[in-house]
């Protein structure tokens, strides 16, 4: 295959991930565009078989992995639960990550192959090239290895923080930077391999010290390095699928990071430095004077929600560590039969990645049009009767407008406490991830639930 | 003077920058998570470059010290192609509109 027509082919399939992308923007196209994306990667993935050109027994080699790989991807994609979903993309992060770095160490073994000169004496600036795929992936790599511990439960999501860490980093970062320049001019595979270990080193130095509770910033943020590191080795390779690609996921990673910051209210840096939710908790053990609490049952809950017109559900994390969406839907389904209008108010934090409460809401078939945002709802609570929190802490919590000594002020909340009745369901009083008290507890017009969020929900829809 | 064609492609990295911000932005935040899932999948168009590299002994032995590197990248990759689509499309399947009565 010329290479004019197989630059044009490549161009295509960059094309199609574009449109994968675009029709992301409503739930209607979006499964057209996961279609284009297939496309686009069968057709990658054709030309460079048929430019390439090499049917020998490496081809059939090359298929049996093919094969392999991908199976064990789509048994993955069946079995993994909803629930699961940021620990499988913060480790398929780490497999893109792992597959740059070992393209970029093929590359500099034997550069002839992708046309890049010859081992010792590689071009400049595919040197360079290779350097950054190679580094990007290492931390890419071994960052999301470690996002996924924390995720899955194996690592602890407290922040591990040590005294000179961020001085550390900074000089790590320094000796790649000398390291690259002292590689482009002695060519030595030796400091190839030593910059591609500091990589891994300096990947895991990052994500210890960033606590469990700014996860989604983390998973957002590899997401953007896996996509820099693929530009990396698309600039190595001179390939445009593989370049419009990596600035794609680079881009859009950069800009989920920046939407979940906003719903924290954090600033980025804040996040990397890391540390939040180490040492909050002294805090609010302070002030641990009672304060009185109303608390009801069931019967109480389905009795204010049987003479409501409108209730607005505010789920968090908690309802999908407790399994409650189905029951979740089934109580709201009762309540439309009897003609009580129900929305859903979603916080951009809510959950533990970007949008991981819709999916959990669609998969317990949750119409997505009756799902709406934060900017969306937020006014509707003043005119609802009432508010359903199950699940969601700190996103509800109205410090976060009243009082700036708060760690979370200024972060946006849902106005639930404007609503003429707030139900709260709970286990305990106990406080959030940000470890801070939440005033929607005390106030006049809340009821505590405290129960187990699945078995109250049931509860309540059996008095109905 | 002839330009270079890294320039060329300096100019197509940028410029897929600015269509990735406009195009992400526009993604509604209630498909965050596949699209999270779907760019883990594109991502993995770095296969071209694993079976580049795997294929690239020129003579009988299939698995070379760099060859085996492409055939490693080849799984991994491979792994996020399938996956990456497969769980993508498994979420986007459950999104329904409400159901007219």
């Amino acid at each position: 295959m010329s290479s004019n027509l197989s630059a044009i082919l490549y161009l295509i399939s960059g094309v199609l991930f574009i449109l994968a992308l675009r029709g992301l923007s409503s739930p209607e196209t979006s499964r057209q565009g996961n279609f284009f994306g297939i496309i686009g990667m069968i057709i990658a993935i054709t030309v460079t078989f048929l430019s390439v050109g090499n049917f020998s027994s490496g081809f059939i080699y090359v298929l049996i992995f093919l094969a392999a790989g991908g199976s064990i991807g789509a048994f993955i994609a069946y079995k993994i639960p909803m629930t699961a979903m940021p620990e499988l993309v913060a480790g398929f992060h780490s497999l893109v990550g792992l597959a740059a770095v070992f393209v970029a160490i093929s590359a500099f073994i034997n550069p002839q192959a992708f046309g890049l000169g010859v081992p010792g004496n590689i071009k400049l600036a595919s040197l360079i090239e290779m350097s950054i795929g190679a580094a990007v992936g290492a931390i890419t790599f071994s960052g999301s290895v470690i996002a996924f511990l924390k995720l899955q439960g194996i690592m602890s999501g407290a922040p591990i923080t040590f005294k000179g860490q961020h001085l550390l980093n900074a000089l790590l970062l320094i000796i790649i930077v000398i390291l690259t320049i002292y590689l482009c001019v002695t060519q030595s595979s030796n400091l190839f391999w030593i910059l591609i270990a500091i990589s891994f080193l300096i990947g895991f130095l990052i994500i210890i010290p960033i606590g469990g509770a700014d996860m989604p910033v983390v998973i957002s943020m590899l997401n953007s390095y896996s996509g820099w590191a693929a530009a990396g080795i698309g600039f190595t390779l001179e390939n445009t699928a593989l370049i419009i690609t990596g600035a794609l996921v680079g881009s859009s990673g950069a800009i989920l990071s920046y939407i979940m910051c906003k719903g924290m209210n954090r600033s980025f840096f804040n996040v990397i430095l890391g540390g939040f939710g180490a040492n909050e908790q002294s805090l609010s053990n302070q002030n641990k004077e009672q304060k009185p609490v109303k608390s009801g049952n069931a019967d109480d809950a389905a009795f204010l929600m049987k003479n409501a017109s409108s209730v607005i559900i505010v789920p968090g994390y908690g309802m999908a560590v407790a399994q409650a969406q189905h029951a979740l839907r089934e109580m709201v389904d009762t309540l439309k039969k009897n003609d009580i209008k129900v929305s859903y108010a979603i916080h951009p934090v809510a959950g533990r990645m970007p949008g991981h409460m819709n999916v959990l809401l669609a998969e317990a078939n949750v119409p997505y049009d009756e799902v709406f945002e934060l900017e969306e709802i937020n006014n509707d609570f003043a005119n609802a009767d009432v508010a359903f929190v199950i699940g969601a802490n700190d996103v509800t919590n109205p410090v976060a407008k009243t009082d700036p000594q708060s760690p979370i002020y200024g972060m946006p909340v849902l106005d639930v406490e404007k609503c003429k009745s707030v139900l709260f369901v709970k286990r305990s009083l106990s406080p959030g991830y940000a470890g801070i008290d939440n005033d929607l507890f005390y106030k006049e017009n809340t009821l505590m639930l405290f129960a187990d969020a699945k078995k109250m929900t049931e509860d309540i829809t059996k008095n109905l | 003077m002839e330009i270079d064609p890294f320039i060329f492609r300096l100019s197509i990295f940028i410029l897929s920058i600015f269509v990735g911000y406009y195009v992400v932005w526009s993604v509604t935040p209630s498909l965050h998570t596949p699209l999270m899932s779907v760019t883990n999948a594109i991502s993995s168009v770095i296969i071209v470059g694993a079976i580049i590299a795997a294929l690239s002994s020129d003579n009988e032995v299939v698995f070379s010290s760099s060859s085996i590197y492409g055939f490693l990248a080849i799984i991994l990759a491979a792994v996020n192609i399938f996956g990456g689509f497969l769980v993508t499309q498994r979420m986007l399947a459950m999104y329904k509109k409400k159901k007219k009565d």
